[in-house]
């Protein structure tokens, strides 16, 4: 994924708890006239409602690879799928993959880092979720899948917001926040959003990880700039959740950092850790490295490189963060603070 | 590399294919190529086998090409004739297919179907999706590699499958032609060996990449294989096969290997690379001789296959180029 061949087939990976939208969202995207083809690996078949030419009928096989790692899970399916789309390259741009309403997004994510194949021919472009925004309160009570599917995603639909009141609107936004304050949300009816801000996202491209803010602060009705606190409490107007098992932990740290240290330790980290995080990314200063250093990650899985180099009058920093279920915040932050060059 | 001298470029010519080859093979002596988008190119004449599908695995059974199409079509085509349509599955994809002496073997995901030479079909369920099969060569068998191990399926009887376990995911599957050994490739870069005899298991590892190109000598006695950087030959000979032994590794070069035809009377193995570039070497001796440089625009060999004498050797790439090699007499 650290190699941006143009021609890697883009890979959408569409997740959302049953009933939320997901058909819905695929509808549009297939029927909207943005001149672009899409192949669609599906696993309800014939929910579909739009003629597309190419859509697959997946089985969701998700089994363990034989490595000695229990959270390395990959979708055998898809693995076998995609290279069976090759055979038609040429007559679709991307891929969507829309995954049952009870899926972990995990296996579909790594899948992507672990087969060579798959790699060298299809690059994860972006993990969309879709929420129900009068249920997925209730649904990360009683759902983990529902809860897993929040903090895996780039992208959040908060669809359905014409049944709710403001009110509920903004708790349940402050609850995706709670457990991914990173995802961009777009609060839809319908699934009405714009079709660009949900396809061609780049989020799991290293050269495209910019800086790590929470999403909220970028967001239109808000205009806290700079604000940083190097921790995730932010407030900004919204209630303020802890969900009680899912969480995001950041560190920040100005100035370099010993690659000696960090590398091990985050390799140690995700190795000890691996089955609790879903998500991570930096953005690291290297003593003694020019160049900016990025990495991202998936359970135990780790995809690092030396980004681009650190601008005249950039300030040199270093920032983690790590979504998951249980995480030990005092580990990440001691662990994170001994690194210091 | 290979001196001058040692080269046979000068016997190859092209042929046309423009889209990526998926299988090579020679029908009463006719070369053909199958294509991605759905075409057979047999000598001079294209046949439309999967008009609406893309060839998903092809292989040769007596004088006709079978194909398996994401149209769910199992096709047999032969040198003169027009394609006829073996089955439909109603256009799920055909992932796997197999064949001997006019039975053919296919599976859609789970199910895996075995047509008798008469046409008379059985079906039967595996656990999970099957992604390899072969028959085996004494009786009507059929192994089926799946998710942790390989099934032989009987057709013919009611019996549950024989299931041979080894933790995790299998590719395609292969028969010794004298029937002892089952060999499968694995999603984990390895290869996992049965002896049929007392279900011992054998492991191959070793390989930085997936093998997928397995090509069986005349003898029975070696087994090629791509994924590494040289062709790797395990023995088969001895009643132990593999086990103990180091295999071969043919063709060293700073480039995969992408495809394997062992040569069907001689101890020589043609081995194609990621690089477009192809050699023939001998086992004995390691001596090799260059058949196609190295042309990277051109794609992987993908596919490799010899005539019935063992005087031509036909070639396709990945990227859609082809030719063919005669010996010189």
């Amino acid at each position: 994924m650290s190699d941006v061949a143009t021609d890697k087939t883009p890979v959408t990976v569409l997740t959302g708890y049953l009933g939320a939208g997901k058909t819905t969202l695929l509808n549009r995207i297939l029927s909207e006239p943005h001149g672009k083809r899409y192949a669609v690996i599906v696993n309800e078949f014939g929910e579909i409602g739009i003629d597309n030419e190419l859509v697959v009928d997946a089985d969701e096989e998700v089994f363990e690879m034989n490595n000695g790692c229990i959270c390395c899970t990959v979708r055998g399916d898809l693995i076998r799928i995609i290279e069976g789309l090759m055979r038609r390259k040429g007559k679709f741009d991307a891929i969507i993959v829309e995954t049952t309403g009870l899926a972990d997004p995990a296996p579909v994510a790594q899948t992507f880092f672990v087969d060579e194949d798959v790699k060298a021919r299809a690059r994860l472009d972006a993990v969309v979720t879709v929420a129900d925004a009068k249920y997925l309160a209730a649904r990360l009570r009683d759902a983990p899948e529902a809860k897993n599917q929040i903090a895996f995603a780039d992208v959040i639909i908060l669809n359905k917001i014409d049944v709710v009141t403001p009110a509920e609107l903004a708790e349940v936004e402050a609850r995706i926040r709670a457990i991914n304050p990173y995802a961009k949300v777009h609060k839809a009816t319908k699934c009405d959003v714009d079709i660009a801000e949900v396809l061609d996202r780049r989020a799991f491209d290293l050269d495209r990880i910019l800086d790590i803010e929470p999403d909220f602060l970028h967001v239109d009705d808000h205009d806290h700039h700079g604000h940083d606190h190097g921790h995730d409490h932010h407030h900004h107007g919204l209630k303020h959740y802890h969900d009680e098992d899912m969480q995001s932990v950041s560190a920040r740290m100005d100035g370099d950092l010993d690659p000696n240290k960090f590398m091990p330790w985050l390799n140690q980290f995700t190795q000890t850790h691996g089955a609790k995080i879903l998500r991570c990314k930096g953005i690291v200063s290297l003593k003694g490295d020019d160049q900016r250093f990025v990495f991202q990650g998936v359970h135990m899985m780790l995809d690092g490189e030396p980004q681009r180099a650190w601008k005249t009058g950039e300030k040199r920093e270093s920032k983690v963060v790590f979504i998951g279920r249980d995480l030990p915040e005092d580990e990440i932050r001691k662990g994170f603070a001994a690194c210091a060059a | 590399m290979p001196e001058p001298s040692n080269s046979l470029t000068e016997h190859v010519r092209p042929l046309a294919s423009g889209e990526p080859v998926v299988a090579a093979a020679f029908l009463d002596g006719e070369p053909v190529l199958a294509l991605a988008d759905g075409r057979l190119r047999i000598g001079e004449r294209e046949v439309v086998a999967h008009p609406e599908g893309a060839i998903l695995c092809a292989l040769k059974d007596g004088e006709r090409l079978l194909t398996g199409g994401d149209d769910g079509l199992v096709v047999a085509t032969t040198v003169n004739g027009e394609p006829e349509t073996l089955a439909d599955e109603k256009g799920k994809w055909i992932d796997a297919i197999a064949a001997r002496e006019g039975a053919v073997a296919w599976s859609v995901a789970k199910v895996v179907r075995a047509r008798d030479a008469k046409g008379a079909v059985k079906t039967w369920t595996s656990a999970t999706s099957v992604r390899g099969l072969a028959f085996l060569p004494k009786g009507y068998r059929v192994a089926a590699a799946h998710y942790n191990g390989l099934s032989i399926w009987f057709p013919n009887t009611e019996a549950a499958p024989q299931v041979l376990e080894w933790k995790g995911s299998h590719l395609d599957a292969t028969c010794s032609p004298d029937g002892r050994f089952l060999v499968t490739s694995m999603q984990e870069n390895a290869l996992h060996g049965w002896r049929l005899s007392d279900s011992r298991n054998m492991r191959m590892t070793g390989y930085p990449a997936k093998t997928r190109s397995l090509s069986w000598s005349h003898d029975g006695h070696w087994l090629a294989t791509s994924g590494a950087d040289a062709c790797v030959v395990w023995p088969f000979k001895d009643k132990d096969g593999p086990m103990g032994k180091a295999p071969r590794e043919c063709g060293v070069r700073p480039h995969r290997v992408t495809a394997t035809a062992f040569h069907p009377r001689a101890l020589v193995v043609a081995i194609g690379y990621t690089d477009g570039l192809i050699l023939l070497c001998r086992l004995g001796d390691a001596a090799e001789i260059l058949v196609r440089d190295a042309v990277p625009a051109d794609g992987a060999i993908s596919a490799l296959a010899w005539d019935s004498q063992g005087a031509r050797l036909l070639f396709g790439t990945d990227a859609g180029a082809a030719g063919l090699l005669v010996l010189p007499a």
